[in-house]
């Protein structure tokens, strides 16, 4: 990791309540261009909601997040911090893919028309390079002979694979992933972690919710560890994961082994 | 042949269904009823056939039968069109936008159409005078009710407004029927809130929509039979038209349901093709990919 380069997100501060309920007390958080960060922790320390606010869509109570440069929600007017309208924040969103826990596909579209969708109507790209570029990804995932298929014939592990190649067709800057193995039965996992190590490998910047620390261990530049709404530690995967210092991080890998 | 060696006599294969004797009685038994009645129908000169034969395709007959299919297209395609309004705006985060949209549909849902049709019709000893201007600023546009209010534009105005507040009830269940995860999913992707409808949310909702709304057009052709009550000459209208001339009463009337089945009979056709349409990523076995 690179100490120079400008970090791709900025994440200063942040805090969130739902109703009386506080679940990110302070959230600060670097990700360098190209760097892949696991987010761990227990169920309930936020970290959906901490993935969520990074492209809006949750709001943020207090602090700033930037991604790429950009203040992501609001910009300054002078000295008037002023919230975006919602087509400047959609702008803002196009450089972010996002997987989800549940696949979300659109089911009334085929698996290639999915990854074409935002290509071609967000992102004005012509309908033929986006069909080639969708192509192409769907190989890449392996799952070039199943463009034609709608997802509900599709086995939860070929739409978590197809949704990642529509997350990918964006080009985008940052990948969001929120535990996208969490909804898949066991042998399907490991499909799904391969194609998110081969993509770590070639440069994208990532941040990865996820259970699975074989993944963190491997792929990750640096692991996150998240409870009770703040970061607990955070460090390279080895040393958070191997030498844990607090407690409740050491509790949290003991469910692991 | 695969062979399943250790099925032998078990194997579902060589299996044979039982013969359905109770099935084919009851079969027997409807069409021995169904053509009993028809003769009857077909021989009973109270029916009036060589009158129906001759009225069926008669001038004022199909003038009447184009009325009304031209009522119920305009209105449809009207009350459509604001009911997906009204259903936006009422699930929309907006107290303005959802009040106004239900009290709309409170009220066009609330009141008789037959009322509300009249009400139209009479607007002019209402309001004698339309005039649209600048609360005590100019006047930008001003006509007289009664060139305004025809027949043909109080029909249109009150079926269409009441469709509207049916219209957008059925589309607003359509839209919330469609999963909370596909409009967040849309919304991360950058869509604009209206790309996202119309791509993403609506194309799912119309599985929803689809069926109900063919009842609604059903409705509302049957519906347009109350506009003869504002002088409009619709398919019911003109069959009275010539039985109160010749008092065939009941052919005349016969001829009016032949043709509201047969519309009717159409608008099934073409919902089942509509709805095949919108179930296409229901289909559980894949087509070759292309
Ligand atoms: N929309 C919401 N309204 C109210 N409370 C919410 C909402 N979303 C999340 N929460 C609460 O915020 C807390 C953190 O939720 P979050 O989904 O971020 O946790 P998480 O770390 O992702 O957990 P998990 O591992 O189970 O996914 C939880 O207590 C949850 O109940
Ligand atoms: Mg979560």
């Amino acid at each position: 990791m690179s100490e120079v380069a400008a970090p791709l997100v900025r994440i200063r501060g942040v805090h969130k309540s739902f109703g009386d309920v506080e679940v990110l007390k302070g959230i600060h958080l670097d990700v360098a261009p190209g760097e892949v960060v696991v987010v761990l922790g227990p169920s309930g320390s936020g970290k959906s909601t901490l993935l969520r606010c990074v492209n809006h869509l949750e709001t943020i109570d207090r602090g700033a997040i930037w991604v790429d440069g950009e203040q992501i929600g609001y910009t300054l007017r002078g000295e008037r911090l002023v919230r975006l309208p919602h087509r400047a924040i959609a702008a803002q969103r196009r450089k972010i893919g996002m997987v989800f826990q549940q696949f979300n596909l659109y089911p009334h579209m085929t698996a290639l028309e999915n990854v074409i969708e935002a290509p071609v109507g967000v992102h004005g790209e012509s309908r033929t390079a986006a069909l080639e570029n969708a192509r192409r990804l769907l190989d890449r995932v392996g799952l070039a002979d199943k463009a034609g298929n709608y997802p509900r014939q599709l086995s939860g592990g070929q739409q978590q694979r197809v949704a990642i190649a529509r997350a990918l067709a964006i080009r985008p800057k940052l990948m969001l992933f929120d535990e996208p193995t969490s909804a898949l039965d066991p042998e399907l996992v490991g499909e799904v972690l391969a194609t998110m190590r081969d993509l770590a490998g070639q440069g994208l910047t990532m941040i990865v919710v996820t259970h699975e620390i074989g993944f963190a261990r491997e792929a990750a530049d640096r692991a996150v560890f998240m409870d009770g709404g703040v970061v607990v530690e955070q460090g390279a995967p080895e040393d958070v994961l191997g030498t844990p210092r607090h407690p409740r991080l050491r509790s949290f890998l003991a469910r692991f082994i | 042949m695969t062979a399943t060696p250790d099925a032998g006599p078990h194997d579902v294969a060589r299996a044979h269904r039982p013969f359905p004797t109770g099935k084919l009685l009851l079969w027997a038994l409807v069409v021995v009823v169904a053509a009993d009645f028809a003769t009857a129908v077909a021989r009973n000169p109270n029916f009036g056939w060589p009158v129906i034969g001759a009225y069926l395709f008669d001038a004022t007959v199909l003038r009447g039968l184009s009325v009304s299919l031209s009522l119920t297209v305009v209105a449809m395609t009207l009350g459509i069109a604001l009911g997906l309004l009204l259903a936006i705006a009422r699930l929309s985060q907006d107290r303005l936008a959802r009040g106004l949209s239900g009290l709309f549909i409170w009220f066009f849902r609330g009141t008789p159409l037959l009322v509300q049709l009249i009400f139209w019709y009479n607007l002019s000893t209402l309001f004698p005078e339309l005039t649209l201007a600048i609360p005590f600023g100019p006047v930008l546009a001003h006509y007289d009710t009664n060139t305004v209010i025809t027949p043909i534009t109080a029909a249109i105005v009150g079926l269409a407004l009441n469709e509207a507040a049916y219209m957008a009830e059925i589309i607003r269940g359509g839209l919330l029927s469609v999963d909370r995860g596909q409009a967040e999913t849309a919304e991360a992707f950058g869509m604009t809130r209206l790309y996202a409808l119309r791509r993403i949310i609506l194309p799912q909702a119309m599985r929803a929509i689809v069926p109900p709304t063919g009842n609604q057009l059903i409705s509302m052709i049957k519906a347009t039979s109350l506009v003869s009550v504002i002088a409009m000459a619709d398919l019911l209208y003109s069959v009275q038209s010539i039985y109160n001339r010749t008092f065939e009463i009941v052919p005349m009337l016969l001829v009016a349901v032949i043709w509201y089945l047969f519309v009717t009979s159409l608008l099934n056709v073409g919902q089942a093709y509509i709805e095949r349409y919108y179930a296409r990523g229901e289909r559980k076995i894949a087509q070759a990919a292309s």
